[in-house]
């Protein structure tokens, strides 16, 4: 019986795709970086890093014409089929998530800058948790993602509820804290924008985890994942009412 | 691996195959084939050389009866018919039921008329010449062919290009009327303008008849079938929806084999 082997009989094809998943893996990696670096900026008031990180963001832009282009020559040359051409539209996928993601960090470095000419206002802490949970399911999702371990992908994707949880005490926090003194209000409202930005950088993260299910099961995940961020909800019921 | 339930199970089957078996001489060629061939639609049978996909393409109108050695096992239906075994359809009105086009064009040293009117005559399908030229022009009207050759009806077939020749056989299947249509790789000896025109044929026959394909183009297969099923060593690995072969096999030696890493 004949046997299917790992590697394509034209090994050209073979290389292509392996270029691609590197470009992805590097990719991935950079913006680990990126969303380190604007975690920590935030945490250490550390200007230089913040600038870093916003001069850096280029570099996972070009990742992300890489990829681009190499998936459309792919697509044109070898018209995958199968699991190759789910690796393909996952990592072309995947590179539009991560260029999101870093553009986030890049957003919050650049408000950390101005965040720097400010006193300190306390949800910095809470603040900082929230980006550390996040950078810690990015990393578990490329793992997963390059791993293609669809179990470890759902993990990832369930917990980002933790990270909708935060947000909505964050967005409480941010705004009682303003409520009680107004002169933090600049500095509470840069802080609000941030915390959006790595709220969104869950949600990228969970549609890695979603691509990675894709890319190993041949299925998409339906069923919407439960939302609990209510701070739209309750910001319009409770944070402005009563006062 | 024999599978057990049929597969591509269509709600409204046109021809169905149950536990097929093929033997040439003492050599088993396909191994107990449970396929679905769903009405209206193209199956396209995919697989490499010597998986058995032609001599089931075969079982579908008993030409296999015309090898010397062969001998065909399990059941075949048309419409619930059955085609083999004594109360089975007459292989010759079988054959006008179900027609094929085979590889290479092989249009009758006759003309292009000749050539499309050979079934209805036959057959005897037609009441006079009027009712014999309309035939002839509906079936090259169905092929695409009848505005390239309407003012040369009476030149020779063989004198045309390969794709019109691939088109008059088409012709000449359709023109007895039958209700499915085998093409045994109807286009690996056409260029691609004239395989897309075979392709955009296939797509409008099958508002009519119900068509099976063997290919060795796993895009021509993507491209012109709704059910794929794939075949190695004589047995059925996998049939399915063409759209989730292609995307998400359920099996490995399908996946190996579509994307190309066949050991």
């Amino acid at each position: 019986m004949s046997t299917v082997g790992q590697h394509h009989i034209v090994k050209s094809f073979d290389d292509e795709l392996k270029r691609l998943h590197d470009a992805l893996a590097r990719m991935g990696g950079l913006t680990e970086q990126q969303l380190q670096g604007a975690i920590e900026a935030l945490d250490r008031r550390d200007s230089d890093l913040a600038t870093q990180v916003m001069n850096d963001d280029g570099r996972i832009d070009e990742c992300e014409v890489f990829v681009n282009e190499q998936t459309i020559r792919l697509l044109a040359l070898r018209a995958p089929v199968a699991d190759d051409l789910r690796a393909v539209i996952a990592t072309l996928k995947a590179a539009g998530d991560l260029e999101r993601i870093a553009d986030h960090a890049a957003n919050a470095a650049k408000r950390s800058l101005v965040l720097n000419q400010m006193p300190p206002v306390a949800p910095m802490r809470s603040l900082v948790r929230m980006g550390k949970l996040v950078q810690g399911l990015l990393a578990e999702v490329l793992g997963a993602y390059l791993a293609h371990d669809a179990e470890r992908a759902l993990a990832v994707r369930s917990r980002d509820q933790e990270v909708d949880d935060l947000y909505s005490s964050l967005f409480r926090e941010i705004l009682t804290y303003m409520m009680e003194d107004p002169r933090t209000i600049t500095a509470c409202t840069h802080l609000m924008f941030i915390a959006k930005n790595i709220e969104r950088v869950g949600d990228h993260a969970t549609n890695i985890a979603e691509m990675t299910y894709f890319l190993v099961t041949g299925r998409s995940l339906n069923n919407p994942r439960p939302k609990r961020d209510t701070s739209a909800l309750e910001g319009a019921l409770e944070g402005f009412g009563e006062e | 691996m024999a599978q057990t339930q049929p597969q591509g199970g269509a709600e409204d089957p046109k021809m169905t195959a149950r536990a097929v078996t093929v033997h040439y001489g003492a050599k088993p060629a396909l191994h107990g084939i449970d396929l679905d061939i769903p009405a209206g639609r193209v199956t396209a049978l995919i697989g490499p050389s010597g998986c058995g996909k032609s001599t089931f393409l075969r079982c579908l109108n008993r030409m296999n009866d015309t090898i010397v050695g062969a001998r065909v096992g399990g059941s075949v239906t048309l419409d619930g018919e059955q085609i083999y075994g004594p109360g089975g359809i007459d292989p010759v009105l079988l054959r006008m039921r179900v027609g094929i086009v085979f590889q290479k064009p092989n249009p009758f040293p006759k003309s292009i008329y000749e050539n499309v009117a050979f079934g209805p005559r036959i057959h005897t399908l037609f009441r006079d010449r009027d009712h014999l030229d309309q035939m002839v022009e509906t079936a090259l009207v169905k092929a695409g062919l009848w505005h390239e050759v309407k003012d040369r009806l009476h030149e020779l077939g063989t004198g045309l290009s390969g794709g019109q020749q691939q088109r008059l056989c088409i012709a000449r299947a359709i023109a007895v009327n039958p209700e499915v249509i085998l093409m045994d790789e109807p286009c690996s000896a056409l260029d691609p303008i004239a395989t897309a025109k075979v392709e955009e044929l296939m797509d409008e026959l099958r508002q009519r008849y119900t068509l099976v394909i063997v290919t060795h183009s796993m895009q021509q297969a993507a491209r012109v079938s709704q059910q794929t099923a794939f075949f190695h060593l004589g047995r059925l690995i996998e049939a399915g929806a063409t759209e989730q072969i292609f995307t998400a096999p359920a099996h490995h030696l399908t996946q190996g084999y579509i994307t190309g890493r066949f050991g």
